[in-house]
Formats: structure tokens, C-alpha cells, sequence
């Protein structure tokens, strides 16, 4: 609402030279601009609202509804009301799909944050070849889940993967990467990481230019050193991106589901069983669409109330130059 | 990024199975004389056989010009899925193949209609019965096979291990297996996947029981079920390559045989037909027991779509498919799954076929049999749970004892 006032204000439109020259007709004039302006504007959203309404809004309701019923996809539903709420909150499969998406979430977030800094710090600097540079690290966000799980199925192989070949070489034995329990979801979340630093180096990078010169120049007469110019000027001028990034990589690690699905299925024996996979699986393998419905509203929920935290702790830590 | 793209889907597979609801009310008879199309989704022909059943169509098509057949073909693994959420969306096929396990849900879903007027005196009795409910044929056996042991008796020779016989036994088994393998160039005793539908069998051959007799609790957390999932976990990094190593990944054991690397494989006759000549020498037996023999067998059945609008000309494909003469000389020829037929000199010239030698192997298999336990809808959830606790046991992170209590009281909990 705020943007539609403010681009109405910031136009010499009509309106403002009518009301000038022409005392009576004002009003009704007025009145017509605003339908059409109205109409404009609704041509210009209807090619993005519509999908929105069908493919996201009336499916979400949709999925409600289902939420609320048994349905194997096939027979006829069965109303359970909120039955399938109360048995994913005490189901320990459930529980578990939360837990390893939270387990993937504290892995991934602080790892993607301070290697995509990183490089989004090394490449800012005047350095050779920093735009080709640029490029290669964002190339792996373009490249498709599967491409990149199964290379890093194949890297990290227990037996004949070159991780375990370079750890053997220095006399380590490497891990069961994806065959043991306890290394299956530090292994997505390393190949996660590594999928999306580009993706975050390229905002903290954009945060990272619109930062004045100035300021470190100021900084560095009064014997500022690069530690101190890099917390107490680059990171709370970064941390709109900062912002960004968290809330961004916080909504897609909750719903981390490709790389799941193409590096362990969610195995072995349901260590990385995250909830989106957890989703699919009751849907299309158990034919238990009511429950996965439930679980997909659960996980909502879930999102929204972190996300909306987040909003309102922002500004302890988030500064807007 | 899509948010709830479970939800969007929930919503697009409602809306389109509105649709077609008021769509198919005005569907009803075709006269004779006008053209039709049907639709026929399939696995069986998947990986190998697609000109096999190529074949059969346009002999229908040529008996019957006034319908045309159109084939889509999915691979096993994606099949099922496939299947339900065309189901859902109510955009399934007029004809599908369906897998016995999955018949009495897809029954009780309304799915499949009820087929009359079938001449039943064409099909092996005891399949026909198999997709029977409530004295309603609701599905047609396409084919049979059953799991044998393969072998390549170079590798024997090697080792100097007598061939396999049909009066073998597990210890048997492990012994050759275990003189077979040569980890350092990569040759292997033994395959057999640690799964679900091995364990079953490996329980019926040392005596056990999956489930009760009344179906509502489990019965293999016994000492004969401890045994079949030792047996079969154990052979994982002593004789048989370990999932690290590649194992139950797709078409990996096939391959293994295929360069002469793997002396004894558990598999279907289904994989035969591709074998020919590599490895250079090799042949089949039924497989071993422990205390008595057990083999898996399998069926396929195609089934009409309840909401198909063309169900009469469906149905005459479902029957030509399942049991005409140029389906039944095409599966032989090709050494294909069997046809369901009752004739058994239809079966003849099969017998007379030169690889594997000892084909009779397959229908002496069919004397003793296993029948993979049926529980209905969450029959997927109980195969899951089944074999990820084998997993555990294989990768030896938990005792067989252990790894079954637990698999039977999830089990049991679905059965309530």
C-alpha cells in the first residue's frame, strides 16, 4: 500500500493539475483516474497474482482441507479432523524428520554465512580475474541438484571416493560418509554449503560495495586496524545482506528436500529423513496424503513463527544506513 | 521459491480429479465401428522387452483396426508412484499393469473395475485366483516368473567348486562362496539383496513365518527369522560387495555377472534375456533352502481403469495381452516373463531353448513357493521398515535379534 501511495505522491500526474485549473469537476474526475489507475494496476499484477492465487493460495487451503481427512490419493477421504495433527506430533518419525532438518539448519547456516563472507570479502578486493572468479564460485547455484549430488555421492564414497583417498594419504580413515548414521547429514550439509556459497557470496557482495569508502578511510587515520574495520564497520554496514541472507537460507533450509532425496533417499535407517522428504514419503509412497498434508501445514507454521521472530529481532541487530 | 509445493500439487490433483468425474459421466458405449484409443501404462516391458511388446500391440491392433493401443512404458522403480498419482489426478490409463501386493488397495479404492465375461479357462488357475476379490475378477495375470540362482561356471571351475544342484543348502552356498571370492581382483561369491522381498523368501526356507495366521501380528521375531536376516546380511563385505562398494544400486549386480566378477546371483528369470552371452558360460538352478526349498514367485496382472470410457474395447486389450496365442509365442520367443496360460504345451518350445540349459529350474522352482506377505495399504511402509532394519544388521550397527524386535513392533503398530 505504502509503495502504491508513494509512486502516486512521487508522479506530476493529472490529478495534481486538474485540481488546479478546474474548481467543479474535481471530484468526479478524480474518482475516474483512481479506477483506472486502479485498473492499471491490476492488468500489471494479474500475471503474477493469478499464478499465486491457483498454484499457491487455493492449493495451500486445499491441502488443508486434505489435512484434515484420511486419503490413500485413490479411495474416497475420510474426515479425522485434526486426528492427523495429533499423530505426527506424537509420531517419533515425525520427530525425527524435525530434528535432522534442524541438525541440517545449525550445520549449514553458519557454514554457508562465514565461507560465502569470505569469499565475498577476498573478491571485493582489487585482486586478477576477480569477475571470472565471481563467476566460477556462483556457478555451482545454477547447476542442477542432481548433477551435484551424485558428484558429491561420488567424492565422498566410503571405498573408492577421492575424499577417503585424500584423508587415507595422510593416514586418517575417512568416514562412512553416506553409509553411516552419523556422517549422512554432516555430508549433505557439506555439499549444501558448497552448492550455495555463491549464492550468498553474490548478496553480501552487492552489501559489501554499497559500503562507502569513506568510512574506512576515516577509520584507518584514527589507527583503525583490519579487524576492527571489518567488525565495527563492514559487518553492521553488511547487515541488511546479513538479514537477507539469514531469513532466505533459514525458509530454504527448512524445506530441504532435493539434495536429501538425491544423496541418501533419507538414509541410512532414516538418519537424514528430513521433513520435506518425510512429506513425499508419506504421499507417494504410504498413500498417506491426509497426514502429509498436516505435515506440510506443521511446517508452515513452523517457518512462519521462526520468520516472524526474526522480523521483530531485527531491529536489535539489523542497522538501515 | 515455492512454498508449499506439496500443497499446490494436493490442490491441482482435486481439481483435475473434479474435472474428471464430470467428465466420465458422459462416457458409456462406443459402437463397434468407431475408432478408439487406448491407453495402456506398463513396466513389464521396461528395460529390454519394449519391442517384445511392440509386437503384440500391432498384432492386436491388426485384429481389431478399430482401436489403437498407446504404450507408455515406466521403469519398475518409478512405476507405482506413477501409477497412484495418476490415480489421484484421475489421469490414470485405461489399462495398467498392477502388481499383486497392490491389487487389494487399489480394489478397495474403487480403482479397477470389475472385469466380466473373461474366459478363464485360458489363464493358470491358481494366478487367475490370485487377482480375485469377492468372487470379482478384478485384474488379469499378464505373466509369472520366479527367482532362481544364476551362476557362472567359469568362476567355479576356477575355484574348482562343483556346479550348483537343486538338492544344495545354504552352507553349501556359502561354502562355494566363499572359495569363489577374490576380493583383490574383485570377484565375488555372492549376490543377494538385502532387502525385503529376499527376506521373506530366506524365512520361508529355514521355516518361518512372516505373519500370523490371523494377519494381524507379525511372526518373524523368531529364531528362524534371525537366522534368514543373519544369512543374508551376513554375505555383505564377506562374500558379496557391500552398499559402499555399489551394491543396491540400480543394475549393479546384473553388471557384476555380466563381467564374469560375480560367481552365484539370486535374481529373476526376468534378467535372463539379458544375458545371452556374457558371461560366456553360465546356467541356473532353483534356488537353495536351509531346512526346505522356497522360491519367490511373482505376477503381474493388467487391470481396467474404473473411470476408462472405454472399458469394453479396454478390456479386450487386457485380454489379448494377458492371454492370446501371438502375447504367449512372443514372451516364449523372446524368453520374456512366462505367459499365465493353462496350456502347457504353449510352455514347451521354451524348455527346448538353449540358454540357460537348465530352464526346467523355473518351473521346478514353482513347486515350492513363497508369497510375499500382503498387508494392504501400508504395505510400502511394512517393505521400508523391513529393509532398513536389515540395513542396520548389514552395515552391523545392530544384532539381528535387535534389529527385528524393533522392525516387528513398528510392523505390529501398522497391523492395528
Amino acid at each position: 500500500m505504502t509503495a502504491l501511495q508513494d509512486s502516486r505522491s512521487g508522479s506530476p500526474g493529472p490529478t495534481a493539475t486538474t485540481k488546479r485549473y478546474r474548481g467543479p469537476g474535481i471530484r468526479r474526475k478524480a474518482t475516474g483516474n483512481r479506477l483506472r489507475y486502479g485498473l492499471t494496476v491490476a492488468v500489471f499484477l494479474i500475471p503474477s497474482a493469478l499464478p499465486l492465487l491457483f498454484f499457491t493460495i487455493v492449493p495451500m487451503f486445499s491441502a488443508f482441507w486434505i489435512s484434515l481427512n484420511q486419503w490413500n490419493l485413490v479411495g474416497p477421504m475420510k474426515w479425522v479432523g485434526l486426528g492427523n495433527y495429533g499423530k505426527l506430533i506424537g509420531d517419533p518419525g515425525t520427530q525425527g524428520a524435525f530434528l535432522h532438518t534442524i541438525y541440517y539448519i545449525v550445520g549449514y547456516l553458519p557454514l554457508v554465512y562465514v565461507g560465502g563472507l569470505a569469499i565475498a570479502l577476498a573478491l571485493n578486493s582489487r585482486i586478477r580475474g576477480r569477475s571470472m572468479m565471481r563467476g566460477l564460485y556462483f556457478l555451482p547455484v545454477v547447476t542442477s541438484w542432481i548433477v551435484v549430488a551424485l558428484v558429491w555421492r561420488w567424492l565422498l564414497n566410503p571405498s573408492t571416493g577421492i575424499v577417503n583417498w585424500l584423508l587415507g594419504l595422510i593416514g586418517v580413515t575417512g568416514p562412512g560418509w553416506w553409509t553411516d548414521p552419523a556422517w549422512s547429514m554432516p555430508s549433505i550439509i557439506v555439499a549444501s554449503a558448497w552448492k550455495d556459497l555463491g549464492f550468498v557470496m553474490v548478496i553480501l557482495l552487492a552489501g559489501l560495495q554499497a559500503i562507502p569508502e569513506d568510512l574506512y578511510e576515516a577509520a584507518t587515520v584514527d589507527g583503525a586496524g583490519r579487524w576492527r574495520r571489518l567488525f565495527s564497520i563492514t559487518l553492521p554496514m553488511l547487515s541488511p545482506s546479513t538479514f537477507f541472507v539469514i531469513v532466505l537460507s533459514l525458509i530454504n533450509g527448512f524445506q530441504v528436500f532435493d539434495q536429501v532425496y538425491a544423496m541418501t533417499g533419507g538414509g541410512p535407517n532414516n538418519s537424514s529423513q528430513v521433513v520435506v522428504e518425510q512429506i513425499y514419503d508419506l504421499t507417494f509412497r504410504y498413500g498417506r496424503a491426509g497426514e502429509a498434508s498436516a505435515l506440510s501445514w506443521l511446517l508452515f507454521l513452523f517457518i512462519l513463527v521462526i520468520t516472524l521472530i526474526q522480523v521483530r529481532g531485527q531491529k536489535k541487530w539489523v542497522h538501515y544506513a | 521459491m515455492n512454498k508449499k509445493p506439496l500443497a499446490s500439487l494436493g490442490l491441482a490433483l482435486t481439481a483435475i480429479l473434479a474435472m474428471s468425474g464430470c467428465g466420465s459421466a458422459a462416457s458409456s458405449n462406443v459402437s463397434s465401428t468407431e475408432k478408439v484409443t487406448i491407453k495402456y501404462s506398463n513396466f513389464i516391458s521396461n528395460g529390454g522387452n519394449e519391442k517384445n511388446l511392440d509386437t503384440i500391440v500391432q498384432a492386436f491392433e491388426k485384429a481389431n483396426p478399430n482401436i489403437t493401443v498407446q504404450v507408455t512404458t515406466l521403469p519398475y522403480k518409478d512405476y507405482a508412484t506413477a501409477l497412484q498419482t495418476d490415480l489421484a489426478a484421475g489421469t490414470q490409463a485405461d489399462t495398467f499393469d498392477i502388481e499383486y501386493a497392490n491389487l487389494r488397495s487399489y480394489v478397495a479404492s474403487g480403482a479397477v473395475a470389475p472385469l466380466d465375461g473373461v474366459d478363464g479357462s485360458k489363464y493358470k488357475q491358481s494366478l487367475l485366483q490370485s487377482y480375485q476379490s469377492d468372487g470379482k475378477q478384478y485384474a488379469l495375470p499378464s505373466s509369472f516368473s520366479d527367482v532362481v540362482l544364476y551362476y557362472n561356471k567359469a568362476l567355479f571351475d576356477a575355484a574348482k567348486v562343483a556346479y550348483p544342484t537343486s538338492s544344495w543348502t545354504w552352507a553349501d552356498e556359502t561354502a562355494a562362496a566363499k572359495k569363489i571370492t577374490d576380493s583383490a581382483a574383485g570377484v565375488y561369491g555372492d549376490y543377494q539383496s538385502v532387502s525385503f522381498y529376499e527376506f521373506y523368501k530366506a524365512l520361508a526356507q529355514t521355516g518361518g513365518k512372516f505373519l500370523n495366521d490371523d494377519g494381524k501380528s507379525v511372526a518373524f521375531n523368531s529364531p528362524q527369522g534371525i537366522k534368514a536376516a543373519e544369512w543374508l546380511a551376513g554375505k555383505s563385505g564377506t562374500t558379496m560387495p557391500t552398499p559402499a562398494q555399489g551394491a543396491g544400486t540400480p543394475d549393479f549386480d546384473t553388471k557384476l555377472f555380466k563381467d564374469g566378477k560375480l560367481g552365484m546371483l539370486h535374481s529373476g528369470i526376468w534378467v535372463a534375456s539379458s544375458f545371452a552371452d556374457s558371461p560366456k558360460s553360465w546356467d541356473i538352478v532353483v534356488e537353495p533352502g536351509d531346512t526346505q526349498k522356497a522360491s519367490a514367485e511373482f505376477s503381474n496382472a493388467i487391470g481396467v481403469s474404473a473411470n476408462s470410457k472405454n472399458k469394453a474395447a479396454a478390456q479386450k486389450w487386457a485380454e489379448y495381452m494377458t492371454s492370446s496365442d501371438v502375447m504367449a509365442q512372443t514372451r516364449i520367443s523372446a524368453a520374456w516373463e512366462l505367459p499365465a496360460t493353462s496350456d502347457d504345451s504353449v510352455l514347451k518350445p521354451y524348455l527346448a531353448k538353449d540358454k540357460p540349459a537348465n530352464r526346467q529350474a523355473i518351473f521346478d522352482a514353482l513347486d515350492k513357493v513363497a508369497l510375499p506377505p500382503v498387508i494392504g495399504d501400508n504395505q510400502q511402509k511394512m517393505v521400508d521398515i523391513i529393509t532398513n532394519a536389515l540395513g542396520e544388521v548389514e552395515a552391523k550397527r545392530s544384532s539381528a535379534a535387535d534389529a527385528l524386535k524393533g522392525a516387528a513392533d513398528q510392523i505390529n503398530a501398522l497391523l492395528k
